[in-house]
């Protein structure tokens, strides 16, 4: 706000203190949005207390090894989350590595190489994209993409690189690979976008300079651009990673949902958001229900360290890219 | 020091490499863009044959039996986001004005940083959540508790949007009724927040269309329900619910109805983004 604003706020409310009651009123307003701004903060704490107090006993009971036992069975009451951590691990994982170079090439496109009259369309379209429930992506991962993949893809992939561990083994259908496919479509709208505004945020002078001496725009987005804006790329990227681990319909609906740690990718997989989803209302026992709010707590604990990396990536990149381009 | 001249072998290396740069990011666009085209084709080819007027108006028939609809679950639906609104609007509302109007650069920061770290919370974690709050403590499923898992969803998305609104406000505005007497806060009441009321509901549209298709954090709150209810207190029918239960169903007649489910719920999500295209493209008409 600027001095005059200021100024003119501060005459208001002197003009204010002659009226007590308006200045009651001001004073009631002001704390009222306050708090309601401060519910955010609230609500962080609150999901964490209310997370812990949950799962109090299986953390008493089982303590780390909750963390590094793979055995789940509601039966013998004996809970170990790490088929769960490793399959939602391995599945972020495969998303990632097919979703980053797709968005950020993407995000090149739009913001580099794409005729001006095409952006526009594309975003909308990407904008949809991201619109679509994931239960609905789900439901046509079941229908569409695993008999496509088991019928197409995955023989394929057999076929060519089936003597590395990865690829062995019979194909079901839904598995880990399909799960990290759907994942991947999940995550393509958001680093896409963010990557396109991180690439927007270089300052024109940046590829000015690189054209000057005569770079080819590829020259110039390769040079003066992508090594500019690497870390909000990586923050980007990382904010993906969060929304890849806590993603919980449509991977539920084509992982397989079976706790088990395998090597081969078309083996049946389970992740943390998973098996909340689907035994959550099944739990009959309080040590069971209190291993799944467990699995809570990690799950929120690991994607807000993750947010929290991504959201000062992005931080940083763009109050530098704001500042150089002022200067 | 020697010179040395681009050959023009080099040369036309750089441009192919330029070309190809271009034609391979193009092909990354499109690669990106098709899960779109092929999702909305399949809805279209899988559910518009089941999308008729017993589809919005019957309830769902048991298994073996062709047809029904899923009426109760799209009023479920509309009550569970009129339920999430009045929790998410007027928080996130008031508090995207606190940073807008009252809030000091470094709480804004803090704040915004929360905000945003809240958006990334996996929605699952809030039916946890309020599972552990509302429905342990009440021993029942409830459409209460699926509206507050969705209301508190909304909270970080509408107030960042309303935030960034407001700031668009002209200080001229303010000055201008201040000038006049009137209390800074029937000012931002009044004059700032009408001014940018636009912009306000836009946010308050995109938020519902986001949690309008939000499944997880309804499986253990509002938990479903196959017939027609109309306590508050009892699990309650939702859209996305339905659809998931008939998708992972083993019966063909659900499956068809899934995809019909699926296909009302994608248009009116999409209908809602045309309505805030339109809303912003105005905006940016008058501010321009």
């Amino acid at each position: 706000m600027n001095v005059a604003a200021e100024m003119s706020i501060q005459a208001g409310a002197a003009a204010a203190q002659m009226k007590s009651p308006s200045r009651v009123g001001d004073k009631a307003f002001e704390w009222l949005t306050l708090g309601m701004a401060v519910a955010v903060i609230v609500l962080v704490f609150l999901i964490g207390w209310e997370l812990a107090r949950g799962s109090s006993l299986a953390i008493q009971k089982f303590g780390f090894r909750f963390l590094i036992a793979s055995k789940w069975d509601p039966v013998t009451e004996e809970f170990g989350a790490l088929p769960f951590v490793y399959g939602t691990l391995v599945s972020s994982l495969i998303a990632l590595l097919i979703a980053v170079p797709l968005s950020i090439a993407t995000a090149v496109y739009l913001t580099e190489l794409a005729p001006l009259w095409i952006r526009q369309p594309i975003v909308s379209l990407i904008e949809m994209l991201a619109a679509i429930p994931s239960v609905i992506l789900g439901l046509w991962g079941i229908f569409v993409m695993i008999p496509w993949l088991r019928d197409y893809l995955f023989p394929f992939l057999k076929h060519l690189l089936g003597w590395t561990p990865f690829f062995t083994g019979p194909i079901y259908g839904p598995c880990m690979l399909a799960g990290g496919i759907i994942v991947a479509i999940m995550i393509l709208p958001i680093i896409t976008s963010v990557s396109r505004e991180i690439l927007r945020s270089v300052p024109n002078l940046q590829r000015e300079a690189a054209y000057a001496l005569g770079a080819t725009r590829w020259e110039v987005t390769r040079i003066a651009v992508l090594s500019y804006a690497r870390k909000g790329l990586f923050g980007a990227v990382t904010l993906g990673l969060g929304r890849a681990l806590g993603e919980t319909m449509a991977v539920t609906m084509v992982i397989g949902n079976t706790p088990q740690i395998a090597a081969s990718l078309f083996k049946p997989g389970y992740t943390l958001a998973s098996v909340i989803a689907n035994e959550f209302t099944e739990a009959t026992t309080d040590i069971y229900l209190q291993s799944l709010f467990e699995i809570g707590l990690v799950l929120f604990g690991v994607t807000i360290l993750v947010n929290l990396l991504a959201q000062l990536l992005l931080k940083t990149m763009v109050t530098t890219s704001t500042t150089r381009a002022v200067q | 020091m020697k010179m040395k001249f681009q050959t023009a072998n080099q040369h036309t290396w750089r441009t192919i490499k330029n070309v190809l740069a271009s034609a391979a990011t193009f092909l990354s666009a499109v690669l990106v863009i098709a899960p779109l085209g092929l999702v909305f084709f399949h809805l279209l080819a899988n559910g518009l044959s089941s999308v008729n007027w017993d589809f919005f108006t019957h309830l769902p028939k048991p298994v073996g039996e062709a047809g029904g609809g899923m009426a109760n679950a799209i009023v479920g639906s509309l009550i569970l986001l009129g339920l999430g609104s009045m929790i998410g609007i007027p928080v996130g509302v008031l508090g995207g004005v606190y940073l807008a109007e009252y809030g000091t650069a470094r709480a804004n920061s803090v704040l915004r940083f929360v905000a945003d770290v809240l958006n990334g919370v996996p929605s699952i974690t809030w039916g946890v959540v309020v599972y552990g709050l509302v429905v342990l403590r009440f021993k029942s499923f409830s459409a209460y508790a699926g509206g507050l898992a969705l209301g508190l969803i909304m909270i970080p998305l509408i107030l960042r949007t309303t935030e960034e609104v407001v700031l668009l406000v002209p200080n001229g505005y303010r000055e201008a009724s201040l000038a006049l007497g009137v209390a800074r806060w029937k000012t931002i009441v009044h004059i700032v927040m009408k001014t940018a009321s636009k912009g306000i509901i836009t946010g308050i549209l995109l938020a519902l269309a986001r949690i309008a298709g939000e499944t997880a954090p309804l499986l253990f709150t509002a938990f479903g329900n196959r017939f027609w209810d109309h306590n508050l207190a009892q699990p309650i029918a939702a859209l996305p619910l339905q659809i998931f239960t008939y998708a992972i169903s083993p019966y063909d007649d659900w499956h068809r109805q899934a995809w019909a489910g699926a296909l009302v719920l994608v248009i009116g999500i999409f209908c809602v983004n045309v309505v805030v295209r339109i809303l912003t493209r105005g905006r940016k008409i008058s501010v321009a």
